[in-house]
């Protein structure tokens, strides 16, 4: 079984400017111990996506339909106290700025033992002893005298480490990663991207890594959604979509990643700004800032399967790229 | 810490030395007590004795070395009016301002939290909106009107709670306080009731806003996404963090109310301090004016101490060293 299927997950926040649709008709799959990369500018829905499978959407928003199945549960509607159990138990997640994640006057043991205790009945001393052993294991140097620490007492890539720890706890089925190496240095972000890698894979959980780095995504990820404007445009595995990219938004962003192989030449940038989720244009809502965009481009197209396991979202895809 | 302090306490003695000055040349130029203390009838050689006995016929710079030197052997001089030590008719009239001080700090603190808690949990329920309405009414009306009222009902009217005086004591550490019989429970609660009023509306309005803004954080999402209780997640991750403006304007307030309740013990003739002072200042009793303005000035100095080190208690980040 899939550890998790998300159906026609549309999350709207009622404002009273009126209404945001920050995720709309989104639908993915992750399977278990693998690494889905949500990907797509700020604002395009990609951390809503992540709020609404943890069940963390706040007033004004809410979810107005769409399933999510985790392990063949719907959480949508579900209670709030049965959601509360799942959370940090089955469900996890990382935060994107390490800074802001844990709590400055609260001393990690403190943090770390409320959270063994709110799902299981142990005492302080064990719950303790699992938070010791899981510091460990995320590479932080004697946790047992970092336990009596407090969060300002850690560098940014230690703090992110001690909340990865505390996601890990009751090694969930699921760790929703919010950006979590984006507020990094770039060596640290390269160890804990290994860290976690390695993680999921002796443990078995399944990843859904958000990110607006692709970068990041290549290197980590089996499957890859790209999302614009509360929508997902295109769809598949890593590797493929990234080689050979069909939405011309997918094209864009990977070409305006510098490499070795574009020395000399100028980046390419996609023209424009993301749309306000608030006065989407009727029909796709990349057209504005898009060079194949024409009046066909007037009706939303629908996420078609354009190659076996390959999705995406428009008129005018960049099927020419793909091998014959 | 121990350097610190000894810094504190060193910067506290220029602080004392400038206020003395002020307070002195303050008070010299108020006005001749001897116009007043002297009765128009006396004749020139009566007048002389009675400005030399006072020490009053010395040049400024004269009277003020004589208060220091004799300040530092604590005498702050005596009464022109009880002929007594200042300092000991202040220390008598101490007990009943500061238990009236903290019954009303007691209380500002028993109502405004829990109300400012709900206030800023539920920022658009109707009790919430009611509770914010009745703080400005509290930080409006003037504390005269509404002592007099209170008297009006409770007192005359359903002659529920006696409106003068401290009614029976009783004796702790060689002092007589009311709060220790029931009766002066009684008499001590209208007056107490009039100075919390302007203070439970700031508590309230603090603690929402501090909620209001502490629920934004990354850190109280974290410990929701953690799995754990409301309560917990209110009570130890949100309430610890906005104590400390609390703390602050609390500590600040009770050194306010000890110095300045003149109104509410006018109103209520409780023979406190406050009463003491306005008397004083009517009849130009200087020593007791300048020795009650020092001590609410060191008071105030023990004040700010206490509630810095209160700071480092609530907040891991804050140091007592070095810079202060």
């Amino acid at each position: 079984m899939n550890t998790l299927e998300v159906k026609g997950l549309s999350t709207h926040f009622f404002t009273r400017a009126g209404v945001v649709r920050a995720v709309e008709d989104v639908s993915f799959t992750v399977g278990r111990g693998k690494v889905m990369g949500l990907v797509g500018e700020s604002g395009s829905g990609k951390t809503v996506t992540g709020f609404s499978v943890i069940g963390l959407v706040d007033a004004p928003g809410r979810i107005v339909s769409g399933e999510i199945l985790f392990k063949g549960r719907n959480l949508v509607g579900m209670g709030e106290e049965e959601l509360r159990d799942l959370r940090g138990n089955r469900i996890a997640m990382i935060f994107q700025d390490p800074m802001m994640t844990l709590n400055p006057v609260l001393r990690v043991d403190t943090q770390m033992i409320e959270t063994v205790q709110a799902h299981q009945k142990v005492d302080r001393e064990t719950a303790r002893q699992r938070a010791r052993d899981t510091l460990g294991m995320v590479g932080i140097p004697s946790p047992d005298e970092r336990l009596k620490s407090y969060p300002h007492q850690f560098s940014g890539g230690m703090r992110q480490r001690v909340a990865i720890a505390i996601a890990l706890l009751h090694q969930p089925d699921l760790i929703i990663a919010d950006e979590p190496t984006t507020a990094l240095d770039v060596t640290i972000q390269g160890q804990i991207l290994a860290e976690v890698q390695k993680l999921a894979a002796n443990t078995g959980t399944s990843l859904i890594w958000i990110t607006h780095d692709l970068s990041v995504v290549a290197g980590l990820a089996d499957d890859i959604a790209v999302m614009y404007a509360g929508r997902i445009v295109e769809q598949g595995s890593v590797d493929q979509v990234l080689d050979v990219p069909f939405h011309p938004y997918t094209h864009g962003l990977i070409g305006s990643v510098p490499s070795r192989n574009k020395r000399g030449v100028a980046l390419r940038q996609i023209p424009g700004t993301t749309p306000s989720l608030m006065s989407l244009p009727p029909g796709c809502a990349f057209k504005t800032r898009c060079e194949r965009a024409d009046g066909a481009c007037e009706t939303m197209p629908a996420l078609a399967e354009l190659a076996p396991g390959r999705f995406a979202r428009c008129v005018h895809p960049h099927l020419e790229t793909l091998p014959a | 810490m121990l350097i610190y302090l000894l810094r504190r306490i060193m910067q506290s003695g220029f602080v004392l030395v400038a206020m003395s000055l002020l307070v002195f040349l303050g008070v010299y130029a108020v006005g001749d007590p001897i116009e007043i203390l002297i009765s128009p009838d006396a004749d020139q050689i009566e007048k002389e004795r009675a400005i030399q006995a006072l020490g009053l016929d010395l040049p400024l710079w004269q009277q003020y070395l004589v208060f220091v030197g004799k300040a530092l052997q604590g005498d702050l001089g005596r009464s022109f009016v009880f002929n007594e030590p200042a300092i000991q008719l202040i220390l008598q009239r101490m007990p009943a301002t500061l238990e009236l001080a903290f019954g009303s700090m007691f209380l500002s603190i028993l109502i405004g939290l829990p109300l400012g808690l709900y206030a800023g949990l539920r920022p658009n329920g109707a009790i919430s909106k009611g509770i914010m309405a009745g703080s400005i009414l509290g930080f409006s009306l003037p504390t005269f009107w509404v002592g007099l009222m209170l008297i009006m009902v409770f007192a005359v009217q359903l002659g529920w709670l006696p409106s003068t005086g401290r009614g029976d004591t009783a004796m702790l550490f060689g002092i007589s306080w009311s709060f220790l019989t029931g009766d002066g429970l009684s008499h001590i609660l209208l007056p107490a009731i009039n100075l919390a009023l302007f203070k439970i509306s700031l508590v309230i309005r603090l603690t929402r806003a501090g909620v209001r803004e502490t629920m934004l954080m990354d850190y109280v999402k974290f410990a929701r996404a953690k799995g754990l209780s409301p309560f917990r997640v209110t009570f130890v991750h949100v309430f610890k963090n906005i104590l400390i403006p609390v703390v602050t304007v609390v500590g600040l307030e009770l050194g306010g109310t000890i110095a300045f309740s003149v109104v509410t013990e006018s109103v209520f003739a409780w023979p406190g301090m406050g009463k003491l002072i306005i008397d004083s200042i009517n009849v130009l009793d200087r020593p007791v004016i300048v020795a009650y303005l020092m001590m609410i000035v060191l008071m105030f100095i023990v004040i700010n101490l206490l509630v810095d080190i209160v700071y480092t208690v609530l907040d891991p980040r804050v140091r007592l060293e070095a810079k202060a």
